[in-house]
């Protein structure tokens, strides 16, 4: 695939715009959904899977999406890019691994919309916005989703909706997931009470790369758990009457403590991390983001001037192992990738 | 408390019921006496053949189809399910609903039944739709496996007055070739509309 823009940048999710995008990175729904009369992929055959991905390309590349769709056939993507679609959280790590018949169709030049094709369901539709904007990505999904039905039966029951390859996704089969920068809660030590608050509310949080991963760089994900029983526009209300804007006012009420009894502890925290990215030769993956998180705190306490946010929600992405890669044409080892990520932070916050 | 045997005193290890004249009549013996009153006995069996027998007449054996308790459409049993995590096909959530509901509800929190979205299609017949799909594209599947192509063509053209067509052989190559180079494809080639009939070639 081909990337644009400065650094081969061209998520909008990563702009750092939109509502409360001071604390809320990015808003993602994914869809769940199978074709009717077709087996789920762990008992479909070689040639049934490939005739999936051939209605699935039929539906999204000659219908109505194809316009905005770019299709890419997973099989002829070199591993490097696949790694680098993972990265732009387009495609799941499964869905970069093996050989069965998969795809994945992306809008362009966008990239908020994606759609995997042969992951664990026929189809997951996926759509990603920058700061709070979780009904909208909705509108866009919802929109989407409709295009592909107008052509094709989707497997449904009354009782239990949407029939998905895990009973845990079955029903409305959405996932919203918002993507919050808490530096704020992190240093007061306040984390524990968002996961206990999300926890009552059946929504689980979870690190920068979903499930299982560690909240590198102050990222956490807050995403909901069940999805039979509740409608996509109570789940929505959910999040942006309820959770969302309760963790936001939480992580402004500590910045602004911060700020104001251990101001000296924030600067000298930030500026230390802005020193240390414009000044080191050897970067790991964990330890730039690390330190991205404290100056993007520092940006948005006001603490840190004359450094543009955009360029550090950019390094977030572009010092991942497979961006550099890409961004320098050539494969790297660990050793090399830490002092070509050095090199690009230094130049990028020059 | 242990049951002695009808005609001594040994404990009675054979329990026989029968109907007589309407009556029922219950008869407990002792292996001696119930081979000598003719009763037919089969030895004990060691417990792991009976637990197998069990287990077997629970989630099936043998070909997949044909296993006892197995989806009837893609033959999947729920003891793969348990293995898995992931159910074989849309029919399975009926095969094993009894297993399934009380998974299903624990998970989602007590939510048992859909609310929200539901497919326009829905409600005109899809679900019967649905299954005959299902059943007619495993036949043809079938029937390009065992090389039956006079079946297949026929099995193709009720598929398509259902819903659409199959997509034929050359129509997959026509699609994989358009996506071809590094991933920077575009639409294929080809005019179909959005959801205008398409030429059938078996």
């Amino acid at each position: 695939m081909s990337t644009r823009g400065r650094n081969g940048v061209a998520c909008e999710w990563l702009r750092g715009e939109g509502r409360d995008s001071d604390v809320v990175m990015s808003s993602r729904v994914r869809l769940a959904r199978n074709f009717a009369g077709y087996p789920f992929l762990s008992r479909a055959r070689r040639e049934q899977r490939r005739e999936i991905l051939v209605v699935a390309q039929r539906d999204i590349m000659e219908g109505s999406l194809a316009p905005q769709m770019m299709w890419i056939d997973l099989n002829e993507l070199p591993a490097l890019e696949r790694s680098v679609l993972v990265e732009r959280h387009l495609i799941s790590k499964q869905h970069a691994k093996g050989e069965e018949p998969r795809a994945v169709a992306i809008s362009s030049p966008d990239e908020r919309l994606s759609i995997m094709v042969n992951e664990e369901d026929h189809l997951r539709l996926q759509v990603i916005r920058s700061g709070l904007a979780v009904s909208e990505a909705f509108a866009q999904i919802d929109q989407a989703d409709d295009r592909i039905e107008s052509q094709s039966d989707y497997a449904f029951s009354a009782k239990y909706g949407y029939l998905t390859a895990c009973p845990t996704n079955v029903g409305t089969g959405i996932r919203v997931s918002v993507m919050l920068h808490l530096p704020g809660l992190k240093i007061s030590g306040e984390i524990e009470k968002v996961r206990r608050a999300a926890q009552g509310m059946s929504l689980a949080v979870r690190g920068f790369y979903g499930e299982g991963s560690e909240a590198v760089g102050d990222l956490f994900q807050v995403s909901n758990q069940t999805t039979l029983g509740k409608s996509e526009r109570e789940l929505l209300t959910v999040f942006e009457t309820n959770i969302i804007p309760k963790v936001i006012e939480y992580e402004r009420v500590a910045r602004r403590s911060l700020l104001e009894k251990r101001r000296v502890i924030l600067e000298d925290r930030a500026h230390r991390a802005l020193g240390l990215l414009r000044s080191a030769r050897l970067l790991k993956s964990d330890e730039a983001m690390e330190l991205l998180s404290c100056v993007r705190l520092g940006i948005m306490t006001g603490v840190i001037e004359k450094v543009d946010p955009a360029k550090v929600n950019e390094l977030l992405l572009t010092t991942q192992p497979a961006h550099l890669q890409k961004l320098l044409h050539r494969d790297l080892d660990q050793a090399e990738r830490r002092i070509e990520r050095a090199t690009l932070v230094r130049n990028t916050l020059a | 408390m242990k049951r002695k045997c009808d005609r001594c005193d040994n404990e009675a290890t054979v329990h026989e019921t029968t109907i007589k004249d309407a009556q029922q009549v219950e008869r407990h013996l002792c292996e001696n006496c119930a081979r000598e009153e003719g009763i037919v006995i089969q030895s004990h069996a060691p417990i792991n053949e009976l637990i197998t027998k069990f287990v077997l007449s629970k989630v099936g054996g043998g070909t997949p189809e044909k296993r006892a308790g197995a989806c009837p459409e893609c033959g999947m049993t729920f003891a793969d399910f348990r293995q898995q995590g992931l159910l074989g096909c849309p029919a399975c959530y009926d095969a094993f609903d009894t297993q399934l509901a009380p998974l299903i509800e624990r998970a989602h929190e007590g939510g048992s039944h859909h609310s929200g979205k539901t497919p326009r299609r829905a409600g005109t017949g899809a679900g019967e739709r649905q299954q005959r799909l299902m059943s007619l594209r495993k036949q043809l599947s079938d029937a390009i496996a065992a090389e039956e192509y006079e079946k297949a063509a026929n099995l193709r053209d009720q598929l398509a007055s259902i819903d659409r067509p199959a997509p034929t052989l050359k129509a997959q190559r026509r699609v994989s070739g358009a996506s071809g180079g590094n991933g920077g494809g575009s639409a294929p080639g080809g005019s179909g509309g959005a959801s205008g009939p398409r030429e059938e070639k078996a």
